[in-house]
């Protein structure tokens, strides 16, 4: 099932003594293809979780229109427009048993699709099976895992066949190995049902790995749409491009003069094209080649990491807005652990210039 | 290690020399007394050693009385009040104005002293040569003959001893399950509707369950509580109960050491441990019970 937002706004009331009041989502306009895993991707605040209330049909919105396929779901209750919830704490009922946990969602159920007891229990262990719970069924959620109890909160939310399957942080409470492990069982389920899922992050790389599409926003605004690798390679604005990426991207204060990008007195990389102004200049780290003789851009050494396959090359300049710059290198380049500077030749497809002003991509 | 022990046990020492003289020592004693036969408080003399008082308060008439009329203020109680509580805060944790107004209003009660209340409610429901009071004066407004509820038949004086149980003991349940049903998470609720239960449903399926242990240790307390009885029974129809047909079990053991018939130590101390058995054993029963209704998380 697609769904489309429409100008869809969320205000709350203020509860601080100015009255002004808080707009959480402002003014979405987007649509996600039926049969996808969507991230909801942004910073702690940004308005993910209420975004997905919305969809959910926990909170109405202020403004704007849901629509899941061509239908308007707007003013239909959460029950009515048959959305899966997961929730950031499983929200598992402590007092019943996984079986019990799984099947309550069907119970529910009135009229034409209500069920009979045994097709019940047979589709709470299939579900179970989908989500590899099976011989658990007798269980209290207490007695399960962080990861077992968060596959219960998925069977529920599954059980029914949701139109659109919701998920709050749902690998926030797991361990970093079972955090892996989560996400790619998260991948498969998601495959294996073809229900529409978006899931809210604020991990990039847990949104990166595992979404068909990624949604950046920040402070109730869309950033941002786009397949996770492009939105990677292509980023509409500073904010995402220091978001997306581990380590960050570094950030130069630059300028663009006769066709030459300057970062400082030294014309870093040709531009043709390109109109003089002052720039933002984001360099991911893996954009830099070490080149000791011929590098146009240089920094002062700190130190090195290795990693291994790759070494990391932590400098400075006296033109970067962070603490330092990071490179991430091939380990066949040899460093001297006693020199002073390190020059750099740049990639240009890993280089982003920024209005200074609108921090838009230019 | 010893040093801490004798200094714990030194911390303790006042407690337990209070509660020892006050509690043990007259709980061991009431044991005794029970059982000396014509026990003369002034000689402190007993003709012999039985059950010969137990025999005398089952056989009480007045006993049997005060008996049935703690059962039925029992059974009628507790549940009612234990209800109509948990609708009460129902109620008040779904409203978001006046909130706190309503909650200082059913704590109200709480605060204010039995006896007085007692004189409002006898005031309320009396009918005396001066006045008909309020609540017979709407009852013939209604078209219904006019009864006194406080010198008038006994399913009347029934009734206004319940109403008054249930209303003095509300507020204490009403404040205890506010606050149980705010600390359930709000997420069971979101997702209950999520998956689209009904109200019914949720209110059964989750709230209830999970706010059971505060509903099972009113019970408890509640039981406990109305078979202790006696003052609210003296606020309303005064010191001679017996009189009035309302005593009960605790103002039968009163009534046996302190009042002008009284001065029978032995049939109280009967009476008392009657009345403990009773207690203990709706207890032990309502634990067994709740063993599988009640759901610790």
């Amino acid at each position: 099932m697609k769904v489309v937002l429409e100008n869809l706004t969320k205000c709350f009331p203020s509860r601080n003594k100015k009255g002004t009041e808080v707009i959480a989502v402002n003014n979405f306009n987007f649509e996600i293809p039926d049969g996808k895993l969507i991230g909801l991707l942004g910073p702690s605040g940004c308005g993910k979780s209420t975004t997905l209330n919305l969809i959910s049909g926990l909170e109405t919105p202020t403004k704007g229109k849901i629509y899941f396929g061509d239908q308007d779901v707007t003013n239909l209750p959460p029950e009515e427009r048959g959305v899966g919830l997961v929730f950031q704490n499983y929200a598992l009922y402590p007092h019943m048993t996984v079986e019990e946990n799984i099947i309550f969602p069907l119970q529910n159920l009135k009229g034409a699709q209500k069920m009979s007891k045994e097709a019940m229990h047979q589709k709470a262990v299939e579900t179970a099976k989908l989500v590899q719970l099976d011989g658990l069924m007798e269980r209290k959620p207490k007695e399960l895992s962080g990861g077992q109890q968060q596959r219960v909160a998925i069977a529920r939310a599954l059980v029914k066949i949701p139109k659109v399957l919701l998920l709050d942080e749902p690998l926030s409470n797991l361990d970093a190995r079972l955090r892996l492990q989560t996400r790619e069982e998260l991948r498969r389920i998601q495959r294996e049902t073809g229900v529409t899922t978006i899931f809210v992050t604020h991990d990039q790389e847990e949104a990166m790995s595992i979404s068909d599409l990624i949604i950046v926003m920040k402070d109730g605004v869309v950033h941002q749409i786009g397949k996770p690798q492009d939105v990677y390679d292509e980023p509409a604005n500073l904010f995402v491009a220091q978001f997306l990426g581990t380590p960050q991207i570094n950030v130069f204060h630059g300028e663009v003069k006769n066709e030459k990008l300057y970062i400082g007195e030294e014309d870093v990389l040709d531009v043709p094209g390109r109109k003089d102004m002052p720039v933002w200049v984001g360099i991911r780290p893996e954009g830099f080649i070490p080149d000791a003789d011929a590098g146009r851009m240089t920094c002062q050494m700190d130190r090195v990491e290795v990693m291994g396959r790759d070494v990391s090359v932590v400098s400075t300049h006296p033109q970067m807005t962070g603490r330092s710059i990071r490179s991430i290198v091939s380990a066949e380049n040899k460093f001297d652990p006693d020199q002073k500077t390190v020059r750099f030749n740049l990639k240009p497809y890993k280089v982003f210039l920024f209005d200074k002003e609108s921090e838009e991509r230019v | 290690m010893k040093k801490n022990n004798l200094k714990a046990w030194l911390y303790l020492l006042p407690a337990i020399l209070f509660l020892g003289v006050f509690m043990v020592y007259p709980l061991i004693d009431v044991c005794f007394y029970s059982l000396e036969e014509n026990y003369q408080s002034i000689a402190q003399t007993y003709t012999g050693v039985g059950l010969g008082n137990f025999g005398h308060v089952l056989s009480d008439p007045f006993f049997i009385q005060a008996l049935k009329n703690t059962l039925i203020l029992v059974a009628i109680t507790v549940p009612v009040s234990t209800g109509i509580s948990l609708l009460i805060a129902l109620g008040l944790s779904s409203i978001k104005t006046l909130k706190k107004a309503f909650q200082t209003i059913y704590f109200l009660p709480y605060v204010t002293n039995t006896l007085a209340v007692g004189l409002v409610f006898m005031i309320l429901f009396a009918r005396t040569e001066y006045t008909d009071g309020l609540i017979n004066a709407l009852i013939s407004s209604l078209g219904y003959d006019m009864v006194d509820f406080i010198n008038g038949p006994y399913w009347a004086k029934m009734l206004v001893t319940c109403l008054y149980t249930v209303w003095i003991v509300m507020p204490f349940k009403i404040l205890i399950l506010t606050s149980a049903l705010a600390s359930v998470n709000q997420d069971y609720y979101k997702a209950a509707k999520v998956d689209g239960a009904s109200s019914g449903r949720i209110f059964r399926k989750i709230t209830l369950p999970m706010i059971s242990p505060t509903v099972f240790y009113l019970v408890i307390t509640g039981f406990i509580g109305a078979f202790k009885a006696y003052s609210d029974e003296v606020a309303l129809f005064g010191v001679n109960l017996n009189e009035a047909g309302m005593n009960t079990i605790v103002g039968y053991v009163y009534d046996m050491l302190y009042s002008d018939k009284g001065g029978y130590p032995g049939y109280a101390a009967a009476a008392a441990l009657i009345l403990f058995a009773i207690v203990f054993t709706i207890t032990y029963i309502n634990l067994k019970f709740s063993r599988n209704k009640v759901q610790y998380m």
